[in-house]
């Protein structure tokens, strides 16, 4: 493991998560779904990477390979050096500490007969972080104002909360134990327009106060994952097509998929709408059961050539760490 | 351009078991011929609840109690829910798109049967005619080879098809307003781009006005001539897109655009979100409803009740005590 000491938290290396398609009462395999096949990405300590798609493109079960809720079918992840598939399940107890995640629905992802204070506190019980109850209850109502929540709701639950709040909450318990990597999946989707931005605020507030805390930020609004992000990476059924910074991703974006879904999305500004151009993809996203030869892009896309059906285009550098999966760029 | 349908001072109400709910509590607007409105707010603000009230489609306990909905020269709420005039304008002049085209077209009915049953009841049409015009309608808003599609059920197609479907479904009898509620909600993002402008086509083409109610603020930048913005009830400001966009007056409006990340923004640009939660619409205070979030509020904001609407240039509202111009 020592080879691996770098600076990158996370380095995923060949992903591929297949899920069976049964038939019958043998439950005889008679297909794949290729949910994610053959992800590659690294990400940094202290750096916020974005999964950006459409709904069935891969990036949820992405972050569940990772936290290994999934066992993948094939591939590797590193977390801080370690490869977090091979190792025994004790072991995988103690990375859990250190990856979190925070699920998209606030409504769902907490036991409504669990107190808040509980619901925050269990994960410092389970990884035996704390030695006394007293040093339970200072600790507890410490992450409970480091989110913004008054520590004396804690004996609350959840559907005393509104959204926001139980978002918060669901915040705090990903922060319990000084995780080193959050999985944010679809964390704001959820919520009213003007509570968005206040759990967008609290995420980047806790990135800036604690040291080398990294995100994976997944969702399907490329303007919010643009916003938090340093580095985005697009992805369209299973595969990434494309990887760059975020200012970069919006200015030249160089995938067709990218473009069309940059171009898909409004900004709130009726003059600069007046002369943005505007690519309308024809149908819909394939099923991954079946997806189209070569890139799954092409049926869809506005700049393919016979060529693309034939091979799956390949994620290739074109410099500045900027990487595409396209023959046509 | 004239003027096709004018609501003013409608008021919805709810007599829940906690209390009152003014959910539509005197607003009034008004959508032209071949206009594109958009009506913005936040879940709860009312806004869908006020143009299920335009139709009459408002149930018990909630009950429409005042005002007047001006179409084609006659009071809309002068006729009863079933009455045959209110029959003859829901769904035929005024249409409407629900939010969830998951749950909004009936599962156990062919998706032919559901668009001709509303052409033979509207538009006098024998069955077979009817079939051949639901064909042509889901060939115009995109089915791919509708022949054989027509005799599908909804689960045979996918949300943003289902979602063609219920704009084909809207349009069927040449409406003059349609009323797209929240209508790309559930949806993929490049399915939404697809279905709006779809919609914006459509609504050309058959000559309709179209009301878009969201709370995306970009899909109206994007579509809309004219906005409305709702909050707990209320219009708190109204104008022309580009100039709501220009110089928003209503603190909640100016909010809104500040604590939305924007796609063009430079990096490190810090969202100001607006604090708080939207109000419990139960027994509202007679003060400014948007009081305990806003971040402009004066003495005077706290003791004089909510302002109503006032002129402050061309065809821009507000509802403020303050004068936030430029």
């Amino acid at each position: 493991m020592d080879h691996q000491m770098n600076d990158n938290i996370l380095d995923v290396k060949d992903l591929k998560m297949y899920f069976p398609v049964t038939r019958g009462l043998l439950r005889k395999k008679i297909a794949d779904v290729k949910a994610v096949d053959g992800v590659n990405f690294k990400l940094k300590r202290g750096e916020t990477l974005g999964l950006v798609g459409e709904s069935g493109c891969g990036k949820t079960t992405i972050g569940r390979c990772i936290l290994r809720l999934y066992q993948p079918t094939a591939g590797q992840i590193f977390f801080d050096g370690e490869d977090i598939l091979s190792c025994s399940e004790e072991k995988i107890r103690e990375t859990r500490r250190k990856i979190a995640i925070i699920f998209q629905d606030p409504y769902s992802s907490l036991d409504p007969r669990q107190s808040a204070g509980s619901i925050v506190g269990e994960p410092l019980k389970i990884h035996n972080m704390v030695t006394s109850n007293s040093e339970y209850m200072d600790k507890v109502e410490k992450i409970f104002r480091i989110v913004g929540l008054d520590p004396s709701m804690k004996d609350r639950f959840p559907h005393q909360f509104s959204g926001g709040q139980r978002q918060r909450i669901g915040v705090a318990r990903a922060q319990a134990c000084e995780p080193s990597l959050i999985i944010c999946d679809e964390p704001i989707s959820a919520l009213d327009v003007s509570i968005q931005a206040q759990v967008i605020n609290l995420l980047e507030e806790l990135q800036e106060g604690l040291e080398g805390l990294s995100y994976l930020f997944i969702a399907h609004d490329l303007s919010v994952v643009k916003h938090i992000s340093n580095r985005v990476a697009v992805m369209y059924l299973g595969r990434i097509v494309e990887i760059t910074d975020s200012q970069t991703l919006y200015k030249e974006p160089k995938h067709p998929y990218t473009k069309a879904l940059l171009s898909a999305i409004p900004i709130a500004d009726p003059f600069v709408e007046e002369g943005r151009e505007r690519i309308i993809l024809k149908g819909e996203v394939p099923s991954p059961l079946n997806p189209p030869s070569g890139c799954s892009f092409h049926p869809r896309c506005f700049m393919a050539i016979p060529e693309c059906s034939r091979d799956v285009p390949p994620l290739r550098s074109i410099g500045d760490g900027h990487e595409v999966a396209c023959i046509r760029v | 351009m004239a003027e096709l349908l004018h609501v003013t001072n409608l008021e919805t109400q709810f007599a829940t078991e906690s209390g009152l709910v003014k959910a539509v509590d005197g607003v009034s607007y008004h959508l032209d011929e071949q206009e594109i409105i958009g009506l913005v707010g936040e879940s709860g603000c009312g806004k869908s609840v006020s143009q299920l009230s335009v139709l009459q489609l408002i149930n018990a306990p909630g009950k429409i109690v005042g005002g007047e909905i001006m179409f084609e020269g006659r009071n809309l709420l002068e006729f009863g829910r079933h009455s045959p005039e209110m029959r003859s304008i829901r769904g035929a002049k005024i249409a409407m798109i629900f939010q969830e085209p998951m749950t909004s077209l009936n599962p156990v009915l062919t998706i032919g049967r559901q668009l001709t049953e509303m052409l033979e009841l509207h538009m006098d049409m024998s069955r077979s005619v009817a079939k051949d015009w639901a064909i042509e309608l889901l060939k115009t808003v995109g089915i791919p080879s509708a022949e054989n599609r027509i005799d599908d059920y909804p689960h045979h197609f996918s949300g943003g098809m289902r979602q063609r479907v219920m704009i084909a479904m809207g349009l069927s009898c040449n409406p003059k307003i349609l009323i797209a509620d929240e209508p790309t909600t559930a949806l993929d993002v490049t399915t939404q781009a697809q279905l709006l402008e779809l919609m914006k086509e459509m609504v050309e083409k058959f000559n309709a006005s179209l009301i878009i109610v969201t709370h995306n603020m970009g899909v109206v930048a994007r579509y809309a001539q004219r906005i409305y913005i709702m909050y707990a009830g209320r219009i708190v400001e109204s104008g022309t897109t580009k100039e709501i966009f220009r110089n928003p007056l209503h603190p909640y409006t100016i909010g809104l655009l500040k604590c939305i990340p924007r796609l063009d923004e430079e990096a490190g640009r810090k969202l100001v979100p607006i604090e708080g939660l939207p109000p419990n619409l139960i027994n509202m205070p007679s003060t400014c409803a948007f009081l305990p979030r806003c971040s402009y509020k004066t003495e005077k904001c706290l003791h004089q009740s909510w302002p109503s609407l006032t002129h402050v240039g061309d065809q821009h509202y507000v509802g403020c005590h303050l004068d936030l111009g430029e």
